[in-house]
């Protein structure tokens, strides 16, 4: 047996680090669909317990949508559960060419492939368009998946300061050598919820001739007028060269993400991008339900109308209250405490009021930038957000935060 | 900027067109199963699917997916650590490693994000990974993001792995890496001989039983089965995308310790979505499943034995194997291509594989064998078989 | 090497960091403070340290020692440019 106790006693102590370290992720289990009011049993083995969810990506409070449900059930009858191959050798249903057709409409791009997850779709975009001649440039905020695809791509790779366009300007004069300059960046950025100015970026990147990727993960569907995306918000639409999104958000929130934009790219994409070439494609019944919220979306703006007030009232309501907000526009609202115990004191006391919220700390956001991450939804009717603003103003007292400048939360928990 | 890229890319295209190596999809409009129709309206008969126990439309799975929806909605729309673990996932988990006989289970949107995030996170500089030169290219890509150093063995060759062992004995931890099944040749790993060196030479094993889960063992658990290691193996990475119903879904079960620390720091599990709930409760019952009855694995061994023994008989080259893919060797590239095209001409759905999907000169058909197959289908198919390769001289006229 | 340049240069790669990476005013960088292990400056960035590096000092340095350790510090930057000024 070569599990020693050497093997085993190392990933123990690791383990025990984390923990100490106040970061070891407890996961806690939701017996309901996913929606505003949710039942979750936390900890393990304790007594369901209902409780508003104001930290999921459901941001249209599609999840459980039942037109979306029973277009899922349709498909199960009608396409069968799955398809047991990649795309190119038996895996390939007309839904799944009707789906890429229908995103590339909605986006406003040329063409699109699908992948399991966004994730996959970050992973694989890169090595299967760039090679060691060309330079990756992104803003030192993008997400984690995005990290993974530029480590798996040969070509070279910098940063820029998050959001800084003088910064990317002195990046795209130092590598204009290299044969492509691809400019990499969130939409809107998930931990601040604050918006890619992506408007100045196209002029930038036509400026100096570089290509522009944004991961726009967690803005499909609502962000922008019609809920586009960012580069509707920005007035850029047909201007992007690759969006990547995902499915597993606002647009559902299953599973499933995909690679949008220049007909070439997508092409390219199809021959080489690995998770692509060797992972099964979207299940049909995902593709199902999917294709029922562009339907959805489509129709009427109500939904992302209803989040975009929602989540003004939200920030107006905590902002009056007293708590440091992050600044935005997005259903992403991240109340600051500064102090990582604090956070998860705050989380936990929230949610013994009956209102789930996750506290994020380093490493996940910078050190001394820790804070409450509330995400609002169309689920959300105001009778929730009023009661979570009521709960939020309450802990907030007991502990004695609202109404107390950054450096006062520092000086009175430490940093 | 982006005219110039654009024509860089034309060219490209127009490269991988010349060599004939692109790929090209055809569209199925029917549920996937042993009989297929394509969007040309025409209905064959499908061997190169990898839904080997025929559960890609299972009628139950369907039943069980559809309660989900009804019960637990649709999508979780967020990761498992922020709110979007449901009970189903945790079930789904122990059914796994109840199944396998391992100590617990994590799971993965994907196996292909199981394989590329379980390195990372467990070994560093100072540890080695031994793998096998054949794996899937989803383990090359999670060795790529991890910094262990990295030992490559000849496809089973066992003397070279000895070689690769011995090489490696300097470093902290040794992981050796396997397929359990290899995809394009059928061939199983020889766990065996494998765990034997390993204890030798103190190291961990790892296998991916993307391709065995279901298929091989008399009731499906899979090569540690097979060789009566059962419990024994520290990782076992697989999927429910192939014979386990085909959908969506990966995962990685073994020790406790090791899925405790893929929860913490496995980059494609704490950065992607929860599978959702309908695809949870498929795995969930499709489990009971081969736990209450052995009928399909059953039914998948006599099938395979079925097809081979015809097919040796036939005169065809085959690489004998106990798995439910069977290779049947033509060398010649442009051969598989056009016998892979008059075989759907005659309502068998097969794909031929060349380099660089298999080594140069390897050409071949391969060949997916399902519990969902009637005899009557894999008659159809060795006639087909027969008929074709006679014309092309494959085999001999009679 | 003269003292005096070898502190002019460290001074120099020192305000560099300081203004290409730094943001926050509360951090306090030193010629011995860990930079890319403690995160100040992420892997993905150094690029535009070693072309700065390159273009300030007129040296060529492999991509083969440009590594995360080599350029962990200040001081080991220097360090490195020392191995190619030299030549």
């Amino acid at each position: 047996m070569s599990y020693s106790e050497k093997t085993r006693n190392l990933y123990l102590s690791q383990l025990a680090d984390i923990r100490s370290a106040g970061i070891f992720k407890e996961e806690r289990f939701i017996h309901s669909s996913q929606a505003a009011d949710i039942e979750v049993e936390f900890p393990s083995g304790s007594n369901l317990k209902k409780v508003i969810n104001m930290c999921s990506n459901n941001y249209l409070g599609l999840s459980s949508h039942p037109e979306v449900i029973k277009a899922a059930h349709e498909g199960l009858e009608v396409r069968g559960y799955g398809m047991s191959s990649v795309r190119f050798i038996c895996g390939t249903q007309d839904i799944h060419r009707q789906l890429e057709n229908r995103v590339t409409e909605f986006l406003g791009t040329e063409d699109t492939i699908l992948f399991p997850s966004c994730m996959d779709a970050n992973a694989g975009v890169f090595e299967a368009i760039l090679t060691s001649e060309d330079i990756m440039i992104s803003d030192r905020l993008v997400h984690a998946s995005i990290i993974d695809g530029m480590r798996l791509c040969s070509a070279q790779h910098d940063t820029f300061k998050h959001s800084s366009m003088e910064h990317l300007e002195e990046k795209l004069l130092l590598h204009s050598d290299k044969r492509l300059k691809l400019v990499i960046t969130d939409g809107v950025f998930s931990m601040d919820g604050d918006t890619a100015k992506l408007d100045e970026m196209v002029s930038l990147c036509e400026k100096y001739d570089a290509l522009l990727l944004v991961d726009d993960s967690h803005a499909s569907g609502f962000i922008g007028k019609t809920g586009r995306g960012t580069h509707e918000f920005c007035n850029v639409m047909g201007k992007i060269d690759i969006i990547t999104t995902t499915f597993g958000k606002a647009l559902g929130g299953a599973s499933g993400g995909c690679v949008s934009g220049r007909k070439e790219i997508v092409a390219m994409c199809r021959q080489k991008a690995r998770p692509y070439l060797f992972s099964n494609t979207i299940a049909p019944v995902i593709v199902s339900g999917v294709l029922k919220v562009f339907d959805i979306l489509s129709a009427s703006t109500e939904r992302r109308d209803k989040l975009e007030k929602n989540a003004a009232f939200w920030r107006a309501g905590l902002t009056d209250a007293g708590f440091i907000l992050k600044e935005g526009n997005t259903p992403i609202v991240p109340v600051m405490l500064f102090n990582a115990k604090l956070s998860q004191d705050f989380s936990r006391e929230l949610y013994k009021e009956g209102i789930y919220a996750i506290g994020f700390f380093f490493p996940v956001v910078p050190n001394g930038q820790a804070r409450i991450r509330t995400q609002i939804s169309a689920g959300h009717e105001m009778h929730h957000l009023e009661l979570a603003l009521e709960k939020f103003i309450k802990v907030g007292k007991k502990l004695g935060v609202p109404g107390l400048t950054k450096e006062q939360i520092i000086e009175k928990f430490g940093t | 900027m982006y005219n110039q890229y654009q024509d860089h890319l034309r060219s490209q295209i127009s490269e991988i067109k010349e060599a004939g190596l692109y790929k090209e999809e055809r569209v199925i409009v029917s549920p996937q199963g042993a009989k297929i129709t394509l969007d040309t309206g025409q209905k064959v008969l499908n061997f190169c699917a990898n839904n080997y126990l025929g559960l890609s439309s299972s009628k139950k799975l369907v039943e069980a997916a559809r309660e989900a929806l009804d019960t637990h909605g649709y999508g979780m729309s967020s990761v498992r650590f922020i709110c979007g673990t449901g009970d189903l996932h945790k079930e789904l988990e122990q059914k796994l490693a109840d199944f396998f006989g391992t100590e617990d289970t994590i799971l993965y949107a994907a196996c292909f994000d199981a394989n590329g995030g379980v390195f990372e996170p467990l070994l560093t500089s100072e540890d080695a990974i031994i793998s096998d030169s054949l794996n899937h290219a989803s383990i090359i890509d999670g060795v790529r993001l991890c910094k262990a150093q990295r030992y490559r063995y000849e496809n089973a060759d066992m003397e070279d792995l000895e070689t690769q062992l011995q090489l490696s004995q300097e470093q902290r931890f040794r992981l050796i890496v396997t397929d359990g099944v290899f995809s394009m040749d059928g061939n199983v790993a020889p766990l065996d001989r494998i765990y034997e060196l390993a204890n030798k030479y103190n190291a961990m094993v790892m296998v991916d039983e993307c391709h065995s889960a279901g298929v091989v063992g008399e009731t499906g658990r899979g090569v540690t089965e097979l060789y009566n290691l059962r419990g024994k193996i520290e990782i076992i990475t697989g999927t429910l995308g192939k014979a386990f119903g085909g959908a969506i879904g990966g995962f990685t079960t073994g020790k406790k310790e090791i899925i405790e620390m893929l929860r913490q720091r496995s980059r494609p599990y704490l950065f992607s979505n929860a599978i959702p709930p309908l695809v949870a409760a498929a795995g969930i019952r499709m489990l009971e499943m081969m736990t209450e009855t052995n009928e399909l694995q059953d039914k998948l061994h006599h099938n395979t034995k079925y097809f081979m023994d015809r097919m040796l008989k036939a005169g065809f080259d085959i690489k004998p194997t106990r798995s439910a893919i069977c290779a049947v060797m033509l060398y010649d590239a442009k051969l598989s291509q056009e016998m892979a095209a008059k075989l759907l001409d005659e309502g068998i759905y097969v794909t031929g594989f060349y380099y660089p999907v298999v080594p140069k000169g390897q050409a071949r058909i391969r060949v997916q064998l399902s519990a969902a197959h009637e005899t009557g289908h894999l008659d159809k198919a060795i006639t087909a078989f027969v008929k074709v390769g006679r014309k092309l001289g494959v085999l001999k006229e009679k | 090497m003269e003292e005096n340049n070898l502190n002019e240069m460290k001074e120099l790669i020192r305000n560099y960091v300081i203004k290409e990476y730094i943001d926050d005013d509360d951090v306090t960088i030193t010629y011995d403070s860990p930079l890319i292990s403690s995160g100040y400056v992420d892997s993905f960035s150094m690029v535009s340290l070693l072309v700065f590096l390159e273009n300030k000092f007129k040296i060529k340095i492999p991509p083969s020692k440009a590594t995360p350790e080599a350029f962990d510090s200040v001081n080991n930057i220097v360090a490195l440019v020392n191995q190619y000024l030299n030549r």
